[in-house]
């Protein structure tokens, strides 16, 4: 990646985002979700939530997605990329991550949708890259079941697919050139001439190039193999720990494996559930009455506690990682108190990079609108578009 | 809304027209090169169309899809608008700032998987709290699915049976959540009642599915489906499927008879024969008086049709450069190079039979008097779909459809992108209100209310598709 980095540590802020997923994280948040359980279906309650989560100066929520979802809070479930269009024209500096799977899907939609996406928020999109690795996900679009390793292969064939259509219209490709008659120019557009492991796309993106020209791309550690992440495929890489003492040690661990930012590494973000006192119950006493109806049982790492003390964590962490990704328990009452206590003391610290609306997912995340990789290709009006394969970030 | 009731024989007229607005994207139609052409890609033009229309209580605003760009003599066409973005993410955008207007997506069947497909519709259609619509299409080509997994793997003859199968089983997902399926408190034993869900299970010849669908029935059950398809197979996949045609003929007298055709096979196949909604594709060149709107056309043509569209036009069918003739002589006087056009893509007309053809032209424009430019805009523009002529004359021209029932309504594409509707909606629609064949406000909150269109029941029992 050419990209102008920021150095670590930024000395703009880290970034919060928010998952916005059905009622909460927690398996049994329907039941004491304030709205009622079906409504996290409805139209209106999406317009209410993203509303809020951006008036509590969340920099980016995330949509969950999946064909069959682990978290029977969410078991039914609205398309996450069309949540995230839906966002876009209700909202103004919120960036908008759909989660997109990369197994069952056909790469030239995912690619498309997603620079609409971008269209549709201004440049505000991102995508959280998903790999399936389950065998339900499969029989529903009646493939063969694919399971690791092969998914990281999936995974940064769909993305190299996405990258090489955004970039397969060059900026400057629709011309509007009466004398001549030509609305594009020929030369600025290019095949993508992707070809795979299992698929192959020929291109060219059948829309222009995306506003931010490459979205931003986050994926879960451990997705893709080192080689792919340190070829650039991924911008953002999300991580996980056990326990939330054990975040600081992940990211230091990461950045050692990673190339640097500055030198075009991807940004550091962690995950983190979260359960706090609300409404004059303490958070250990609302997390037993949830899990008494259905326990959680999740791998990431969970802080329980006061408003306080979470500012208190995340300041910590935000001095070592680029951001926190909260999985609210119940996401009307936390999101309330995350409102309410914990974004305004960490903003008070300094601690959050200032929001600015209308900025872009890249200039969020400090990173330049790059060129596109065909811009230098030679091109020549007398043949055929050249085949690009080979080219790459 | 009765949903038991004995289908109708008899076609009785609405008296009533609807309005759609076709936002094409990709297309010679669409004006580019005046000062007033905006971007065809911006959210703000789709912004603009989208609430210009449901000002004016237009039922659907209608989007394309784009599967592989439009090519031209082996490289990516360059002459029209191009470049669009996907359909259904534009829509759901959409449904956030607008509350009337349906939503519709043209998908098609052969590069989108039923499970995956029907799910996003179905999303969709709750967003917009029941205004989401398909317009179902179909494409077999391995030109198109060089950018799809599968390749082009379809071939022509099986193309509707593959849709019908598709759709059927689109349906069944649509039907597959019990009314109650949702905890309506949180003390119900789970969020989801799984017994009150059908897995879907479907093993055919182009695809299987096994899967538990994962959203309920949006408030008008299903969303509408709209199909153009024209051959006899096309019509008769619509008799049985679709809500509404978006059809090809928009001339007073064919539209009768296509309205008579389609009546017809409706009630063969077992339904009403008001079931199915006919709203042919037009274009409305308007203006204060019928001076004003024959220059206008005059204008429109002039700059939908360069010289250089003229050219490429006939190469489209030569399969050669004709760049050395004069746009404004007559047709070239030499062969096509190929039988088939295959050499050109995404247009819609490879398969012609390009030599017969070409002398076909040849000695119709010959015959007329006309140069390469005059004969290639009158075959562009599909003058048979235009409107032009004051706001009143275009609305009394309008009120014998509606009297007889030759057409539901039409699908207007405007000519040119984000005012295009400015006039329509300004005027003609207050003429139209005027002789009472147009809706005053909306009839109601989904798109099925809005076009008279009875909410689908379940079907009786969950039969396999068959193919």
């Amino acid at each position: 990646m050419t990209d102008t980095q920021t150095p670590f540590p930024p000395e703009r802020g880290g970034l919060l985002l928010l998952d916005l997923d059905g009622s909460g994280a927690h398996p049994a948040a329907w039941r004491l979700d304030p709205a009622g359980p079906a409504r996290s279906l409805l139209p209106q309650r999406l317009r209410e939530t993203v509303l809020a989560a951006e008036s509590a100066g969340f920099h980016a929520a995330t949509f969950s997605d999946g064909p069959t979802p682990r978290n029977p809070s969410a078991a039914a479930h609205l398309d996450a990329l069309q949540r995230a269009a839906f966002a876009a024209p209700v909202t103004r500096s919120l960036a908008l991550i759909p989660e997109v799977d990369t197994v069952y899907t056909e790469p030239f939609h995912v690619g498309t949708q997603l620079a609409s996406l971008d269209y549709v928020s201004l440049g505000r999109a991102g995508w959280l890259v998903a790999a399936s690795a389950d065998a339900a996900a499969a029989a529903a679009v009646g493939r063969e079941h694919v399971a690791a390793p092969a998914l990281a292969d999936e995974a940064a064939d769909a993305i190299e697919v996405s990258r090489r259509l955004w970039d397969s219209w060059e900026d400057d490709a629709v011309i509007r050139d009466v004398p001549s008659g030509r609305y594009l120019d020929v030369d600025k557009l290019h095949y993508a001439d992707f070809a795979g492991r299992n698929y192959s796309v020929k291109g060219p993106a059948i829309i222009p190039r995306p506003p931010q020209g490459q979205l931003p791309v986050l994926a879960p550690a451990g997705l893709l193999a080192p080689e792919q992440v340190a070829a650039g495929a991924v911008d953002g890489l999300l991580l996980s720990a056990p326990a939330p003492g054990l975040l600081a040690a992940e990211v230091t661990a990461a950045r050692a494996q990673n190339q640097p930012r500055v030198a075009g590494g991807p940004a550091l973000i962690v995950e983190l559930d979260i359960v706090l006192d609300a409404r004059g119950q303490s958070a250990s006493d609302r997390l037993a009455a949830l899990d008494a109806y259905t326990p959680w049982q999740e791998t990431r790492a969970r802080f329980t506690g006061t408003a306080a003390e979470l500012a208190d964590l995340l300041a910590e962490l935000l001095l070592v990682t680029d951001g926190v990704r909260l999985h609210p328990a119940v996401l009307d009452v936390e999101l309330e108190e995350l409102a309410r206590l914990v974004l305004p003391a960490l903003r008070l610290r300094g601690l959050l990079a200032p929001i600015h609306p209308d900025a872009t997912f890249r200039e969020q995340l400090g990173l330049s609108r790059p060129p596109s990789r065909y811009a230098d290709a030679v091109t020549r009006a007398t043949t055929a578009v050249p085949s690009t394969r080979g080219a790459n970030a | 809304m009765s949903e038991q009731t004995e289908p109708a024989t008899t076609f009785v007229p609405s008296g009533r027209l609807q309005l759609g607005v076709f936002f094409q994207g990709v297309n010679s139609g669409t004006v580019w090169k005046a000062a007033e052409s905006g971007s065809q890609t911006d959210f703000e033009s789709f912004r603009r169309i989208a609430q210009t229309a449901e000002r004016g209580l237009f039922a659907a605003f209608f989007l394309g899809e784009g599967l592989r760009l439009r090519e031209h003599l082996g490289r990516p066409h360059a002459l029209d608008v191009a470049g669009r973005p996907d359909a259904q993410t534009m829509l759901a955008a959409l449904a956030a700032i607008t509350s009337r207007i349906g939503l519709v997506a043209t998908q098609n069947t052969t590069y989108n998987d039923p499970a995956d497909l029907a799910h996003r519709l179905s999303t969709l259609d709750l967003l917009s709290g029941g205004r989401a619509a398909w317009n179902v299409v179909t494409t077999d080509n391995a030109w198109t699915g060089a950018n799809f997994r599968r390749g082009g793997y379809l071939d022509h003859a099986d193309r509707y049976r593959h849709a019908e199968a598709f759709v059927q089983t689109a349906k069944e997902i649509w039907d597959s959540w019990d009314e109650g399926a949702l905890a309506a408190s949180g003390t119900d034993e789970t969020w989801v009642d799984r017994a009150a869900l059908r897995p879907i299970h479907h093993n055919g010849r182009h695809y299987t599915v096994d899967y538990l669908p994962r959203l309920p029935r949006s408030p008008q059950h299903h969303p509408v489906l709209f199909q153009a398809g024209d051959s006899p197979e096309g019509r008769n996949f619509a008799a049985r499927q679709a809500d509404v045609i978006f059809s090809a003929h928009p001339q007073y007298d064919d539209a009768l008879q296509f309205r008579s055709d389609i009546v017809a096979r409706t009630v063969a196949a077992g339904r009403g024969a008001n079931d199915v909604k006919i709203m042919p594709a037009s274009e409305f060149i308007l203006g204060a008086t019928s001076k004003e709107a024959q220059d206008k056309k005059a204008w429109v043509r002039s700059l939908q049709i360069g010289p250089q569209q003229a050219i490429a036009y006939l190469e489209q069918f030569w399969g050669r450069e004709l760049s050395a003739y004069d746009p404004d002589g007559p047709l070239p006087d030499i062969d096509p190079v190929v039988e088939e056009t295959s050499e050109t893509r995404g247009s819609g007309f490879h398969g012609a039979k390009a030599r017969e053809l070409a002398s076909t032209w040849r000695s119709e424009a010959a015959e007329k008097g006309l140069t390469i430019r005059q004969f290639v805009s009158a075959r562009t523009s599909r003058g048979d779909a235009t409107f032009t002529g004051s706001y009143t004359e275009v609305a009394d021209r309008l009120q014998q459809y509606a009297v007889t029932g030759a057409v539901d309504g039409f699908n207007i594409s405007p000519w040119l992108i984000p005012t295009g509707l400015d006039d329509i909606v300004n005027h003609l629609v207050p003429a139209l209100q005027e002789r009472g064949v147009y809706p005053t406000e909306y009839e109601g909150s989904t798109l099925r209310d809005n076009l008279g269109l009875a909410n689908p029941a379940r079907l009786p029992t969950l039969s396999p598709a068959s193919a």
